[in-house]
């Protein structure tokens, strides 16, 4: 365990990509210091924050003298430079495996469905389009996870301990549950035959999440600045 | 070199995809022979029974060496670093090498696929054919500028510093098809803006003569010189550059 807290996170408490860093920081058992960004409220765009990170997203870490911006670049840092709980497996298949689904979320699905660029297709091209866009993109990508973690899912994405695709599937899965209401054990079906559904495994994998602790404390909810914020109508 | 006799490596790839083009640059810096094996997403052939057999996602590049199969060019170069570490992609400092995963990932995130066909022929049916090109401009020049601020204290003759590393794999072929495609114009502020000067002072044409020409680049670090005139494109429409010699120094 890292007793001094000389990482600081900044981040914001609804941010997907905020959640798979402070996912994995809870996993490896590493302390931080938790510093607020309010996208709602503009706060990435301050002189302080732009010093740290010129392209205002969040999450930015920071370690001593290190500064990592995109959830990725720091997740394979943490992986790095602080080992311990790994996040990768170490068979080159499994490991290939998890970059891919931690790349098709994060390049694939997560950023076509942001809520910026859906108001984008909303005035380009009307209202709900917006909407009907990003379940496009959620079911073309979860229909795509499916079928790479056929073979390998059991508990969690690619077997019996959480490993870095989990820390993309699992925020990204929520988020979308919650913000589209998507019954995920339901979704894309006529019946309601709960052992039928459109993504048996992401369904499975999602629900073993909800008991992992490491997943609840890192969650929107549990954070400081959760207070602050009204997800969008 | 850890290359062995026979092509194990195969690479599924199509000419114009950028993603492909990471892995092909990779494959050719580190020396290693590879089987070529076209996929025309154009023609549908990613759904070809048998390679989405292999490859359920119908996705390109794909990998395989022997049993394994790697589909995403960001998890391929990964695997290809790991496993055949010669001419490191990757440096070893913490900071830099974040800073390389960064910028891939503002391409591969930000940019690309704001461009990729599905989208494309989105914006082409909702809003109109004369949207597509304005479309992909914008999210370019946003990721470009996000390039830029990013690279501003690092970047060398290459975009994080004298060493071509892996952020150029993503970037180069980025601003090949902004440029071919996209009708982006590299010239503007030449002397202040540092993907343009990266272009144009020649850093990323030796990579890009790899990437036209197997042949020549299969052992690209044991050749001395490269001159781009000798470098035969791989397909016809593909001549990019007006022939000039480039000299090419001896990557080791």
């Amino acid at each position: 365990m890292n007793s001094s807290s000389k990482l600081v996170l900044y981040n914001f408490s609804h941010s997907s990509c905020s959640w798979r860093v402070r996912f994995a920081l809870k996993l490896k058992g590493l302390d931080y210091e938790y510093k607020a960004v309010n996208l709602v409220k503009g706060e990435q765009f301050s002189r302080e924050f732009e010093q740290l990170n010129p392209l205002h997203y969040v999450p930015v870490l920071v370690d001593g003298d290190v500064v990592v911006s995109d959830s990725l670049a720091i997740l394979l840092y943490l992986e790095e430079k602080y080992p311990q709980r790994a996040l990768l497996p170490d068979d080159h298949q499994r490991k290939a495996l998890n970059l891919q689904v931690a790349s098709i979320v994060c390049s694939s699905i997560q950023p076509l469905h942001m809520v910026t660029l859906a108001k984008r297709i909303e005035e380009k091209v009307g209202p709900e389009e917006g909407i009907l866009w990003a379940l496009s993109i959620i079911e073309k990508g979860f229909y795509a996870l499916e079928k790479l973690l056929k073979d390998f899912a059991t508990r969690f994405a690619t077997g019996e301990e959480l490993y870095m695709a989990d820390m993309f599937l699992a925020p990204e899965i929520d988020t979308v549950a919650k913000r589209f209401n998507i019954d995920m054990l339901v979704y894309g079906l006529e019946s309601c035959d709960r052992d039928r559904s459109a993504y048996p495994i992401l369904s499975r994998v999602y629900e073993a999440y909800k008991t992992v602790p490491e997943f609840l404390a890192a969650s929107p909810e549990a954070q400081p600045d959760a207070v602050f914020f009204t997800p969008p109508a | 070199m850890a290359e062995s006799g026979e092509s194990k490596l195969k690479l599924y790839s199509y000419w114009r995809s950028s993603c492909s083009q990471r892995v092909r640059i990779a494959l050719n810096l580190k020396g290693l022979d590879y089987e070529y094996i076209p996929v025309n997403l154009l023609k549908g052939e990613q759904k070809n029974p048998d390679f989405l057999k292999l490859n359920p996602l119908g996705y390109v590049p794909a990998l395989v060496d022997g049993e394994i199969v790697i589909a995403d060019s960001f998890a391929i170069l990964m695997y290809l670093e790991e496993k055949y570490p010669q001419h490191p992609l990757l440096p070893s400092d913490l900071q830099k090498k974040a800073l390389n995963h960064q910028a891939s990932n503002v391409v591969c995130s930000n940019i690309q696929p704001l461009q990729n066909l599905a989208v494309l022929n989105f914006i082409k049916e909702k809003v109109g054919p004369d949207e597509v090109i304005p479309w992909v401009q914008s999210h370019i020049n946003k990721g470009f500028a996000a390039l830029e601020k990013l690279l501003k204290d690092c970047a060398g003759k290459y975009a994080t510093g004298d060493e071509v590393s892996m952020a150029d794999l993503f970037i180069e072929p980025q601003i090949l098809g902004a440029i071919k495609r996209f009708n982006i114009d590299m010239n503007i502020r030449f002397n202040e803006n540092i993907l343009s000067s990266l272009f144009y002072r020649g850093c990323m044409k030796h990579i890009v003569s790899c990437q036209h020409s197997r042949m020549l680049c299969q052992k690209i670090s044991q050749m001395p010189h490269l001159h781009l005139s000798l470098a035969e494109p791989v397909h016809p429409e593909d001549q990019i550059f007006p022939s000039e010699n480039i000299n090419i120094k001896n990557n080791q």
